[in-house]
């Protein structure tokens, strides 16, 4: 560890127990992966090919459940941008001392996890519509509560880093109306934040399990669960095809910051 | 849309003079608040509801008390076990790593990617997480075959098994070790340079430099940190439902077979297992409250 300390400023080599453990920890986190890649195109003993692959691509169920996720992020998202953009704009602008109030209440969903929130749901709702009960605009209304630390966070740093109240106050001085302001002025300049909640509940619905299998909903998820019961190297694509939805949301997420010139929003992690 | 609307009569009150501005904004707040209370407040409630409730909706003690069954209890030892166990090593993982990232010497793009691929990592969960781990050591994984071809090592042979509690902890650590490297990254930041140089114009060593400074001053974090992976791994449903098949008993399994197994259809002690979980992670996160607070002083 001397190493480090004793160098001049300005360029040093890399200290060799970094490189120990960032290769350790390479190994620990891509042999998985890597394996799982070899698994999925395994045909017989020792023969490889696409048959998997082609298996799922053809099986209707795979595009149904991939559909649905789809179907049940977008709706997620535009619920959680739409209740939590002018709550967050309003509480910097108006309300700071509601702050904490909003922060507590957003980071709650790590207290109650998905297991525990979809128990609550289904016992607090049971007295609802079954068109509501029984449909899936309940799992949305879930996911939302999980997005909601993932959204405010990033909207919170997206507005932090600009002048809101300067803002506001040309826009309102020059004679736009509160939705204006919010719209054309404020929403512009938050793209970066948006952007990455966007991509980050995006990459949580579309991996979602809990919540979908206990309120039995055929999503891409519980159709992987159900895939590796009858067949493993089915699943195994499937995984991969999982992790790659993932990695691409999070590199979305890397490049609109990188466009925007915004500063990187804290990815992903905390559930 | 509705926010919008609500908003609106705070334009009069902007121009009605300050008194009535403030008395107005809070309505801006309302939608989220009732969202929150109607979809996070209300049904944790109706979980403590759910857990006194008995079939025939009068008051009973009768599920807390299959709480206290050697059954049960068994299980959430298990959980909070396996919740140690992996907070503790991807805890410490963790921070090795980050360190490693963050270290002087450690080019900028090694950070970038540790810290995009930790994004994914920590949401890789679940059915492909366990999936990827079959492959990896799993009876047939490819690990277990190589050191079984290549050193005559059997490692299922050996008592290992990817469904055992060492199994799990090898998978709960592929989530926990980037969750730790996104939450200690910043505190690693805050550690200023000067520090070290003042440490070590005083003539410290490096190891009394983390003796007594460094890990001092990174205390209140990692603890919040640990207490934080402790909650996730407690938490977690997707990974332990499919790794475990009736091995090894978690409360959140318990809670998927109460809720859809046929075998046990008793919904109201799902309710009250759920509620045990509650009751153990609001101590936890009371734990990480007051540990934030100290680790404040020290950043920025």
């Amino acid at each position: 560890m001397a190493a480090v300390s004793t160098r001049p400023a300005g360029r040093s080599r890399v200290p060799w127990w970094a490189v120990l453990w960032l290769l350790l920890g390479a190994a620990y986190f891509l042999l998985p992966l890597f394996a799982t890649a070899q698994f999925s195109l395994q045909v017989g003993r020792n023969a490889y090919g696409l048959d998997a692959y082609r298996e799922i691509l053809q099986d209707p169920f795979f595009r149904q459940s991939l559909a649905f996720s789809f179907k049940l992020s977008v709706y997620t998202i535009v619920v959680a941008l739409v209740l939590l953009v002018p709550t967050a704009y309003w509480v910097h602008l108006k309300l700071p001392r509601l702050r904490p109030v909003v922060e507590f209440l957003t980071v709650l969903p790590f207290v109650v996890p998905p297991i525990v929130l979809v128990v609550g749901l289904l016992r607090g709702f049971r007295w609802t519509p079954t068109w509501f009960y029984g449909g899936y605009l309940l799992l949305v209304a879930g996911y939302v509560v999980l997005a909601f630390p993932y959204v405010y966070r990033s909207l919170d740093a997206g507005l932090r880093a600009i002048d809101i109240h300067t803002l506001t106050e040309a826009a309102l001085s020059l004679g736009a109306s509160w939705p204006t302001v919010l719209l054309r002025v404020i929403v512009p300049n938050l793209k970066a934040s948006l952007l990455s909640a966007a991509f980050l509940t995006f990459a949580i619905v579309m991996g979602e399990f809990t919540m979908a299998v206990i309120m039995l909903f055929n999503t891409f998820a519980v159709y992987i669960a159900y895939v590796m019961e009858t067949q493993a190297t089915g699943a195994a694509a499937l995984s991969l095809i999982s992790f790659a939805i993932t990695w691409l949301s999070m590199l979305g997420i890397l490049l609109a910051a990188r466009r925007v010139g915004g500063r990187q929003v804290q990815i992903g992690g905390v559930r | 849309m509705a926010e919008l609307t609500r908003e609106r009569p705070d334009v009069a009150g902007a121009r009605a003079g300050p008194h009535r501005r403030r008395s107005l904004a809070w309505l801006g707040v309302v939608p989220f608040f009732a969202y929150a209370v109607a979809f996070l407040l209300f049904p944790s409630l109706s979980l403590v509801v759910g857990a006194f409730q008995s079939e025939e909706g009068g008051f009973t003690l009768r599920l807390v008390e299959k709480l206290i069954q050697p059954g049960t209890l068994k299980a959430y030892w298990g959980s909070i076990q396996l919740s140690v166990v992996t907070a503790a090593l991807g805890g410490l993982f963790g921070l090795l790593l980050a360190y490693a990232v963050v270290t002087r010497g450690t080019p900028a793009w090694v950070r970038t990617v540790a810290t995009t691929f930790s994004g994914v990592a920590a949401n890789f969960a679940g059915v492909p997480l366990a999936m990827a781990f079959v492959s990896t050591i799993g009876f047939t994984g490819i690990v277990t075959r190589f050191l079984r071809d290549a050193f005559g090592i059997d490692l299922y042979e050996a008592g290992f098994s990817l469904y055992s509690f060492a199994g799990l902890v090898i998978v709960y650590l592929y989530f926990q070790i980037p969750l730790m490297l996104l939450v200690i990254t910043p505190a690693l930041d805050g550690l200023r340079r000067e520090w070290r140089e003042a440490a070590s114009n005083l003539g410290a060593t490096p190891t009394q430099y983390w003796r007594h400074v460094a890990l001092p001053i990174l205390m209140p974090s990692l603890l919040g940190a640990v207490v934080l992976l402790f909650g996730n791994a407690f938490g977690a449903y997707a990974t332990a439902y499919a790794l475990t098949s009736g091995q090894f008993r978690l409360v959140p399994v318990l809670i998927g077979q109460v809720k859809i197994g046929n075998v046990l259809s008793d919904p109201h002690y799902g309710d009250a297992l759920a509620l045990g979980m509650v009751v153990v992670l609001a101590f936890t996160m009371l734990a990480y409250g007051v540990l934030q607070r100290k680790a404040a002083r020290w950043q920025r």
